[in-house]
């Protein structure tokens, strides 16, 4: 397996379903960041068969549940003085904005380019958030 | 303040409430004459729909009220760019309640969410348009007496046809009710309803493209247009527009005490050798949505009921 070095203190975002690294990175606005961004692709996974992990060097000031919206999978690791701290699974928020997109081309959000994208979970069981608009369900993982 | 975005908005009791008020509103339409004296309704129209716009205004003129409005979006603030938001902002400040018909979904609800007056949707794409659904269980219940206990034939364009998911969703909330889902393959009904809603909730239906030999089961038949506005293609409208037609021949089938409903405008899916039939509801349908709709900006506008 590929090494990458360790963190001394950041986070690690492991379980990405393979193949989702990217589009994880562009949701959090990784490129912004002026710390050190590691995405490995494909790793091998136990339980996953394969898996993609980003690890964050530094703080990173935003909820992480958000992720959660976009793949179910994710799980995040914690990171201080080389040692896992903390290790959650990911809860989904009740309300996400202006982290994913309606991509339905009839929805109002197509016109009128400076309304918040919002979406609500409306069903926690199945994963479900629909958009407060036009009532569109996301397509996450 | 309230607003009616959805026909899910209203609870069951408010639900009974409005429809008992649109009935009382039908029977004794001189007492409510004047309750809405001195009161202001803001028709916007992004698109053009004439018989909404023109029912919304009938509605408020029969309870003595005024309107304002635009029809189009081409002679609104819109064509400079303004957006929704705005616009209900200015509106909120000359008008008492509004009526809002915009081609694009959500935009009542962005509407509601900046307005300092109750605004009730008119249509927004294909998504809701609440004050149909009003109409069409005011005329159901007026006609059989009753909003359980049927079989509904839903006929035409059942993919795109919102009056048809809109009337489902207001539907399976009355016990024992069962639907004929009858349409082209092409139109069926988009499948988070034939999941989220009818098996979800365990309603009986089925799918079929045969309007004929389900016919003598159905209590209503719910026809619909295929609309041109709601296809990308024009090749696929051509081929689907005339699928399913409903004639006088065809209504042999029907039960005596069948009612047809269709929320207008007609093309040609009923020919018009229908409409002496006294079971062609449609244009009392059309009369009935000026009774909801003065109920509901009654109810939205907090009139006191008239002894």
């Amino acid at each position: 397996m590929l090494n990458i070095g360790g963190l001394n203190q950041g986070i690690v975002i492991d379980h990405i379903q393979a193949g989702g690294a990217m589009k994880i990175y562009e949701y959090l606005n990784l490129e912004k960041l002026d710390c050190s961004v590691a995405i490995i692709k494909n790793a091998k996974s136990n339980k996953m068969g394969k898996k993609d992990i980003i690890k964050i060097e530094g703080d990173l000031d935003i909820d992480l549940n958000v992720l959660g919206v976009l793949d179910h999978s994710i799980t995040i690791n914690i990171i201080q003085n080389a040692e896992i701290v903390e290790k959650h699974q990911l809860s989904l928020p009740e309300t996400v904005t202006n982290i994913i997109k309606c991509k339905n081309p009839r929805c109002i959000t197509s016109i009128e380019q400076e309304l918040p994208h919002k979406f609500k979970l409306t069903d926690r069981q199945n994963r479900i958030y629909r958009c407060i608009y036009c009532e569109s369900k996301f397509k996450g993982n | 303040m309230r607003h009616l975005i959805s026909p899910q908005d209203l609870s069951m009791e408010e639900l009974e409430e409005l429809l008992t008020l649109g009935q009382d509103i039908m029977n004794n339409q001189s007492k409510y004459a004047h309750v809405c004296d001195g009161k202001k309704l803001a028709t916007l129209f992004y698109e053009p729909s004439t018989r909404t716009r023109l029912s919304f205004e009938a509605a408020m003129i029969n309870m003595g009220g005024q309107v304002l409005g635009f029809s189009e979006a081409s002679s609104s603030s819109a064509s400079k760019g303004e957006s929704v938001a705005d616009t209900i902002r200015v509106i909120s400040c000359y008008a008492d309640i509004c009526a809002m018909r915009h081609p694009k979904e959500g935009a009542p609800t962005v509407a509601a969410m900046h307005s300092s007056i109750p605004v009730i949707n008119a249509g927004d794409g294909g998504h809701n348009h609440p004050t149909q659904t009003l109409t069409d269980l005011l005329t159901i219940k007026t006609q059989t007496g009753r909003l359980d206990n049927l079989t509904i034939g839903m006929c035409g364009d059942l993919k795109f046809g919102r009056t048809v998911h809109s009337l489902i969703n207001a539907m399976v909330r009355f016990p024992n009710v069962k639907f004929v889902l009858i349409s082209p393959e092409e139109l069926k009904i988009p499948s988070y309803l034939r999941r989220e809603v009818l098996d979800a909730g365990n309603i009986d239906y089925i799918e079929t493209d045969k309007l004929e030999e389900n016919m003598p089961q159905l209590d209503i038949l719910y026809m619909t247009r295929v609309q041109r506005e709601r296809f990308f293609n024009e090749e696929d409208y051509i081929r689907l527009k005339d699928s399913f037609i409903l004639t006088k021949d065809k209504l042999k089938y029907a039960k005596k005490d069948m009612y047809i409903l269709h929320p207008l405008p007609r093309v040609n899916e009923i020919s018009t050798d229908v409409d002496d039939d006294p079971r062609a509801v449609y244009f009392k349908q059309v009369q009935n949505g000026v009774y909801m709709r003065m109920a509901l900006i009654m109810k939205l506008l907090e009139v006191d009921i008239p002894c």
